[in-house]
């Protein structure tokens, strides 16, 4: 081995305790990286996957009823591939032990043979058996949200009759991935489920034999998806067909996009902040390591060593460390990504396996990343200490020019000591490199308050959307549109406080060339328990004749302001397109929503005092007999209850959230302590013999810590503010990027965010402290009475 | 002044002047010198006169404020980066005033790191012999006392057989009869192989075995003495 590899594999292992600090550093950005990117990538190609297997159609529609025959006509249409018709319906269910109210939704599928469209992938059991009127399957996150196995039964109200059904298998389609009951926010497993039917047993119980009201289609090849959805559309149109839509708009892959949309950002985001910033630390540390080997390049170009082969030793030092941390980073990366990925299919997406895998491009950019980072760094400070002349290198730095500083010459000097003063200069005679130190630590206090900010921005959301807006404790949705009158009905059942009607209908948007498919909903304008908020997040009325929408919805959807006429095209009933002037802007964090008054609403639709629903506010305590006799009325379809929506949120999006949160916030105090570290010891390294010769002359060695250590200290204070401005706008960026229909996270700065920050950062700094002090203790006084200076 | 056969190293009006802030320190103000082939010279000068400067700008380690260095048919003053790396990596070995040698390296090894780039050069174990250090060879220099290091920044020095050795007082941490071992070796590299060798010390006894010696004070040259009746190094002592 040459001489100089092997100085470079001793200073690697002389610089250990630095070179594990900086790879924690490269390990925290490129852990972030690849975890981020290969869930991203795992869940996309699973999905992709998922999809082509089960063969997901790529158009639905919804309708009243059509007989049979109409079938044919649909599938002669130009541009239809192959299509299914299918009898689906809306159920309330009751599972033994659990009294909360329950909603479902009966697929049909074919008595024999598989479906030709939106296949099922069966985990359990078996498909239902030709005319078993009872057989049902089940989703597999209902049937694991309450312990339903093959074999069990629970039961069904059709048409207000109670049904027993046999569960015979658990399955996952590609058309559910993603349930959420009509109404609600949030995926709720508990109290949300489909289950498949067969086709012969769900038409006698709906009155659907030779008929059907659901189809789906696949596309031919160079067919154009909007021509096929108003031929579809044209031909449903007589049988109260409610608007064919293609994929784009089918809940379950709305929502799944929109979830790996938010994914993708996450994905990039946190990655180039946390990689943006350790390559910006690991720069800086390797910039100043290197300038400690300042004498050493000297002697190696004394003796003839072109820069050039200088150059490349310090390059292959720096990317000792930088492969260290890489490998590190993606070994880690890869298995929180793992993790993660896990999380998100047992709580939001259920697809019944997971192709996991980390693309190598992710690890080449990591690699190249670092290495950019650490190269330049190191490029910097040799071709610094290249500059100079040989002779010049191996003289230590020309000593400072040390002066009083501002503080002193201000006459404050005398309540300082001199080995105050030593530091108070010291920071003073170095304004760049003490400024790139509370910068550095700054950074990792920054990076901090993001791992750990989304949590109090989804308790802020989740605040704002049930104490604030929607405070109802139940909301009741009606089979069909209801004369007001219903309403009475329901407040005179013991234990409900108040009941507030609302009419919504299912309707697409539309303002110029922009397009939004929703519901536009009706509500109270005093409303006491559903209510629209402004900016100021205070309650609104809603002005009559016009509608007032979600900021989001407004600004970034449609592209309207107050002012402008909104286009309606309703998808119910007489599906009539009306014009509605835009009269307001809301604020709402979760979803986004047309409100209007319910009486306007009911004008518009050239109906009179009808309702679709209720938000009612509960006695505590009564909510179980209220279920119960909700639940008997055959007119209730179904019942969303906030509190256990809340809770299932927090299962859901919150608990990936939370996860990923914590590994961020794992991976920011790696890089955070690393950094930290890296300037205490290097200032150690720096100033070691300055330190020595001091003991020398007879300090005692806690005089010398409290030189270098108050410095530290002095350093870390300064960075606490500048960290809580770096976090405070990187969280502006976080806000900008996560706008989606899903949610707007709020720019909240809880205390405990701040805390968490500050918290890292000192300890951070009081184990480096420590750390030091004992190294302070093995201080090689011999060496320096032995050697120059 | 002696004029030599040949001239290898030819000096004009060399100055060097060190600015700090409002201070000037004129550390060399015109100097004039022709070195030949095959010479040792010493230079002699209290401290501060300069003597490293001047070293150090021969050796291509510095550059001067004004005049200029020829070495041999080479412009040293305004040379090219590489132009001077090539110069000391084929031509001349150092010995430093302060040793300068790698911590990381053992006296082995900071020999090999010199002699791995040199044309021609010793085996490490063999220079190491020659200035008696073949019992410390995998000692690194935190485990060598001064005088040790101090020899194996020579043998680092001679171990690539250079045409040109200038040392920056290279017996100044050692007994004088260690002394003389280490000058003894750089009079044989210097008899042997014809190499200019330029040596500073403090000691004038040590004036005996050179071929001329230069003293210069405050950075001017005060005397250059021709030495015909030069002494073997192992006749000398101090
Ligand atoms: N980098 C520098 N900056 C400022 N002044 C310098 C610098 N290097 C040397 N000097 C000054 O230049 C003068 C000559 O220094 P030089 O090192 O050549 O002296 P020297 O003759 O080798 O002394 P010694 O015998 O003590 O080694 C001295 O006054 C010294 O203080
Ligand atoms: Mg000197």
């Amino acid at each position: 081995m040459r001489a100089l590899d092997r100085k470079l594999l001793r200073d690697l292992w002389h610089l250990r305790g630095q070179v594990l600090a900086i790879a924690a550093v490269i390990m925290g950005g490129v852990a972030t990286l690849v975890m981020s990117l290969s869930t991203y990538d795992s869940l996309v190609t699973t999905r992709d996957r998922f999809y082509a297997e089960r063969r997901l159609a790529d158009v639905f529609a919804n309708l009243k009823r059509a007989p049979e025959p109409v079938a044919e006509r649909l599938r002669e249409l130009p541009g239809v591939e192959r299509l299914e018709t299918r009898v689906v319906a809306g159920v309330k269910l009751e599972v033994r032990d659990f009294s909360d109210p329950i909603t479902g939704l009966m697929v049909s599928v074919p008595e024999r043979g598989e479906p030709l469209l939106n296949a099922l992938h069966l985990k359990r059991g078996r498909m239902v058996q030709p005319d078993s009127a009872d057989e049902v399957v089940l989703a597999d996150s209902f049937a694991d949200a309450h312990g339903l196995e093959p074999g069990d039964t629970l039961a069904a109200i059709v048409k207000g009759k109670r049904r027993q059904l046999t569960v015979v298998g658990v399955a996952v389609s590609p058309e559910y991935i993603y349930q959420i009951a009509p109404g609600a926010m949030f995926p709720d497993f508990k109290r949300y489920g489909v289950l498949w039917a067969g086709r012969d047993a769900l038409a006698a119980a709906y009155d659907m034999e030779g008929a059907f009201n659901d189809v789906a289609l696949t596309l031919a090849r160079d067919a154009n998806v909007r021509e096929v959805i108003d031929r579809v559309d044209a031909v449903l149109a007589g049988y109260g067909g409610t608007g064919a839509y293609a994929r784009p708009d089918q809940l379950s892959n709305r929502f799944l996009a929109e979830e790996l949309k938010q994914l993708q950002t996450t994905a990039t985001l946190f990655p180039a902040i946390f990689l943006g910033i350790a390559a910006f630390l690991l720069d800086v540390v390797v910039s100043r390591l290197v300038a400690l080997q300042r004498e050493q390049v000297a002697i190696l170009k004394a003796f003839g060593y072109s820069n050039l082969a200088v150059l490349a030793h310090y390059v292959k030092l720096v990317m000792g460390v930088v492969v260290i941390g890489v490998a590190a980073g993606v070994a880690l990366g890869a298995w929180f990504g793992q993790g993660l990925s896990n999380v998100y299919t047992e709580t939001t997406f259920r697809f019944p396996y997971l192709d996991f895998g980390v693309r190598p491009g992710v690890v080449l950019a990591a690699l190249a990343i670092s290495a950019a980072a650490a190269v330049s760094g190191t490029l910097y400070s040799v071709y610094r200490a290249a500059r100079l002349a040989p002779a010049e290198g191996m003289r230590p730095e020309t000593p400072t020019v040390y002066r009083a500083t501002f503080i002193e010459r201000i006459g404050l000097q005398r309540w300082f000591a001199a080995p105050t003063r030593m530091i108070l200069r010291h920071i003073e005679r170095r304004p760049v490199k003490s400024l790139l130190t509370v910068l550095g630590i700054a950074c990792a206090c920054g990076l901090m308050m993001v791992g750990n900010y989304q949590k109090g921005a989804i308790d802020f959301m989740v605040d704002v959307q049930f104490r604030q807006a929607a405070r109802e404790d139940l909301s009741v949705s009606f089979i069909e549109p209801t004369s007001s009158k219903a309403l009475h009905e329901l407040a005179a059942l013991p234990g409900v406080r108040a009941v507030e009607g609302f009419r919504d209908v299912p309707a697409v948007l539309r303002f110029e060339n922009y397009r939004y498919r929703s519901a536009v909903y009706g509500i109270q304008p005093e409303g006491r328990l559903h209510r629209s908020l402004d900016r100021s997040l205070q309650p609104v009325s809603v002005p009559p004749g016009g509608v007032v929408l979600t900021d989001h919805l407004a600004n970034e959807i449609l592209h309207v302001r107050p002012g402008d006429v909104l286009t309606v095209e309703v998808l119910e009933g007489e599906r009539r397109t009306v014009q509605v002037p835009v009269l307001g802007i809301t604020q709402q964090y979760l979803g986004v929503s047309a409100y209007m008054r319910q009486e306007s609403l009911n004008a518009l639709l050239r109906e009179g005092d009808v309702v679709s629903g209720a938000y009612l506010a509960i006695e505590p305590g009564a909510e179980e007999s209220v279920y119960a006799k909700l639940h008997a009325r055959p007119r209730v379809l179904g019942m969303v209850a906030n509190a256990s929506a809340v809770r299932s949120f927090y299962a859901t999006i919150g608990e990936f959230v939370l996860f990923y949160n914590l590994v961020a916030t794992l991976l920011a105090a790696s890089i955070g302590f690393g950094v930290v570290y890296n300037s205490a010891r290097i200032a150690l390294s720096e100033r070691g013999r300055e330190l020595a010769s001091l003991r020398v002359l007879g300090f005692t060695r806690g005089e010398i810590a409290y030189i270098l250590l108050g410095e530290l200290a002095l350093l870390t204070l300064a960075a606490i503010p500048v960290g809580i401005l770096v976090g405070v706008g990187l969280i502006g960026v976080l806000v900008l990027a996560f706008s989606s229909d899903l949610y707007r996270l709020p720019v909240v700065l809880a205390p405990d965010n701040i805390a968490l920050g500050a918290t890292v950062v000192v300890a951070s700094a009081l184990v480096s402290g420590l750390i030091l002090w004992r190294r302070l203790g093995r201080l090689d006084l011999v060496a320096v009475l032995k050697t120059r200076e | 002044m002696t004029a030599r056969t040949e001239a290898v190293f030819r000096a004009k009006g060399l100055t060097k002047t060190y600015r700090m802030g409002e201070v000037e320190v004129r550390a060399l103000r015109g100097i004039d010198l022709d070195l030949g082939r095959g010479e040792l010279v010493v230079l002699l000068g209290p401290s501060g006169s300069g003597k490293s400067t001047l070293l150090n700008i021969l050796g291509g380690l510095d550059t001067p404020t004004s005049g200029e260095v020829r070495y041999l048919d080479h412009q040293l003053t305004g040379a090219t980066e590489s132009a001077l790396t090539r110069f000391r990596r084929e031509h001349v070995g150092f010995v430093f005033q302060f040793y300068n040698l790698i911590p990381s390296l053992t006296a082995r090894e900071n020999v090999a790191a010199v002699t791995e780039i040199a044309p021609s050069p010793m085996r490490p174990e063999e220079a190491l012999g020659l200035v008696g250090l073949e019992a410390r060879l995998d000692h690194f220099p935190a485990q060598l006392s001064g005088g040790e290091q101090q020899r194996v920044a020579i043998a680092r020095a001679i171990a690539k057989n250079p045409a040109v050795l200038l040392c920056d007082e290279p017996t100044g941490a050692l007994d004088s009869a260690t002394g003389v071992v280490v000058l003894e070796a750089l009079e044989k590299v210097n008899r042997e192989l014809g190499t200019l060798t330029v040596l500073i010390t403090h000691n004038v006894g040590i004036a005996d075995m050179a071929d001329r010696v230069i003293r210069l004070s405050d950075g001017q040259i005060a005397e250059i003495r021709s030495n015909p009746a030069k002494k073997p190094a192992r006749s000398l002592a101090w």
